[in-house]
């Protein structure tokens, strides 16, 4: 049988990922999934899908893949230059792409991680529940060329779509609130932690990232005698050298180091998708703000399926209508008003 | 411990609760039974447990499974039994895995016998002869933390990172050993090398060790270890515990 997708040049950036895979905490194995959940219902809703399919994740230098039937893809999250064929596809919206095309994603625009999700999903054999590759766990491993994807049945025709998105790739300001180890820094700190102009580092990963600012280090008192506990995305550690490192899903299961706050999960994309040197600013919200931030951000993913219109042709905009063309050879023109 | 069980947030959506500040049998114990408990309950609105060193931890939903009500159902089983007397687990069990401590396999095997004031015979009887048990798993998949070793051998971690030790090293710190579950740096010492594969995917129990069981460790010899990786049990031998 012949793959529906096949890699023909990947990276360390091109992995598979759905919404992670959760009940494994006590195994020692951390959720991990999308580093931008918000791009991963986005990409289901353009394609009128569960969000619970499995996408590709693409950072670094991008990736090339071919297509051995017609798919329908979708273009989320931090935008990559795209072509089919070299016909630019337009982001944060729905193709039909022919069988035999090429597929050419490169590197972000803005923001870090983006998206290609596929009608009928990858359909990859499930590890422990999950089809995310968890590259600290060892779970599955990021795609090189020769890599063949198999893709689910698809059970929609809709293509053409697109849908507005809230900008989250380049920094911003974050929500947090307390976290376990918060009463262990001194209150000027906490107040600093709010303050301070914080920027990304050039380090980070799918374990998270560390933050670079001017000022003294941020410290816990006793903080080199604490036990380690469990910690979870979003837990802004203060390292051994000071500087704040904030985890992401693919972050270790236990950890040693004390933890200033914790970022609220609607507000996690922003830290993930932040480039080096993209600005963060901390703001420390109540538990209160933080469930309605929650019930609000989960009301956000599931109208988003009802928030796709079909793309707008306006012969002006040159560069659009050039992939408006790729569009309109592509599908059968019933989405054409 | 004494003290009631100190409950904090972890984030939006965990709950730890933690026996003792300290590592404690008691504590360990307890925190392995409440999780217990916590798992059987199926509390609507729980996503997951685990248990760490001294701690319970309950990721949950906080819009399904107020913080408030499950905050309530976690002091009613507090107060339903006395957790200094934590009972283990059942079906626990027993594994004897072979062992090459020192040498190539252990480059830090040395430093160690130095930083706890042992001889060479002394470190290598304290790592055979004693019955350890996986206090938790974490970190990376199935890796167990083993405890505890006497009391010489609480030191701390090192302020040097060894950027990379090996799949199954053998790693000691705070009266704590840990058989890595895959190549990562550590600030532990690297005192030993086993053959040990703590996540085996194609198994029928993919992560050999539970929290409970026990451990003890089968001095051998490095000319050993090529026919030991054969096996993804490292040639441990399995018994139940009573």
């Amino acid at each position: 049988v012949t793959p529906a997708l096949t890699i023909l040049r990947g990276g360390p950036g091109v992995t598979v990922q759905d919404q992670g895979r959760f009940g494994q905490i006590a195994h020692g194995i951390s959720a991990g999934g999308a580093a931008d959940l918000i791009a991963l219902a986005e990409g289901a809703a353009l394609l009128d899908q569960d969000r619970r399919f499995a996408a590709l994740e693409i950072t670094g230098l991008g990736v090339r893949l071919q297509a051995h039937r017609p798919l329908r893809i979708a273009l989320t999250g931090a935008p990559l230059t795209a072509a089919c064929d070299a016909t630019p596809l337009l982001w944060n919206a729905s193709h039909l792409v022919p069988a035999g095309s090429i597929l050419d994603l490169g590197s972000a625009k803005t923001g870090t991680y983006g998206y290609v999700s596929v009608g009928g999903g990858i359909n990859t054999p499930p590890l422990l529940g999950s089809r995310s590759t968890h590259l600290t766990a060892g779970l599955g491993a990021s795609l090189d060329a020769g890599d063949a994807l198999p893709v689910g049945p698809d059970a929609s025709d809709l293509v053409g779509q697109t849908l507005d998105v809230t900008d989250r790739f380049s920094g911003g300001e974050v929500r947090i609130i307390p976290s376990m180890q918060t009463d262990l820094f001194d209150a000027e700190d906490l107040n600093r932690l709010t303050e301070t102009d914080f920027k990304r580092d050039m380090r980070g990963n799918r374990m998270g990232v560390k933050l670079t600012f001017d000022g003294a280090p941020f410290a816990a008192q006793d903080q080199r005698t604490i036990l380690s506990y469990i910690i979870a995305p979003g837990d802004i550690q203060a390292t051994g050298d000071g500087a704040p490192f904030v985890l992401l899903g693919e972050c270790q299961t236990t950890g040693g180091y004390p933890r200033l706050a914790t970022v609220i999960p609607p507000d996690l994309p922003i830290i993930a998708q932040a480039r080096p040197g993209d600005p963060i600013r901390f703001r420390f919200v109540t538990r209160d703000d933080a469930l309605q931030a929650l019930t609000a951000y989960r009301a956000h993913l599931g109208a988003l399926p009802s928030s796709t219109r079909p793309l707008l042709r306006d012969p002006a905009d040159i560069p659009d209508l050039l992939s408006y063309q790729l569009i309109g050879g592509v599908t059968a023109g019933e989405d054409i008003t | 411990m004494g003290d009631a069980p100190h409950i904090r947030d972890v984030g939006l959506e965990g709950l730890l609760i933690t026996f003792s500040e300290t590592l404690t049998d008691a504590g360990n114990r307890a925190a392995l039974a409440l999780r217990s408990l916590i798992k059987s309950a199926n509390w609507p609105g729980v996503i997951e447990t685990a248990s760490t060193l001294t701690s319970t931890f309950v990721r949950y939903d906080p819009e399904t499974l107020p913080r408030a009500a499950l905050v309530d159902r976690v002091q009613d089983l507090l107060a339903s039994q006395d957790w200094n007397d934590a009972p283990m687990p059942n079906n626990r069990r027993l594994l004897r895995i072979p062992v090459v401590l020192g040498g190539e396999e252990g480059p830090q095997f040395d430093a160690a016998i130095e930083a706890a004031g042992l001889t060479e015979t002394q470190a290598t009887e304290d790592v055979a002869n004693t019955r350890l048990r996986v206090l938790t798993l974490g970190f990376a998949p199935g890796q167990a933390y083993l405890g505890s070793l006497p009391e010489p051998w609480n030191n701390p971690r090192l302020t040097n990172i060894t950027p990379q030790v090996p799949q199954g090293a053998l790693v000691t710190a705070i009266r704590q050993l840990i058989i890595f579950a895959r190549p990562a740096p550590t600030g532990w010492l690297h005192i030993g090398q086993t053959a040990f594969r703590s996540y085996q995917p194609d198994a029928k129990r993919p992560f050999p060790l539970a929290p409970g069981d026990e451990v003890q460790f089968e001095p051998t010899s490095a000319r050993d270890l090529p026919k030991l990786w054969d096996d993804p049990m490292g040639g441990a031998r399995i018994e139940s515990v009573p």
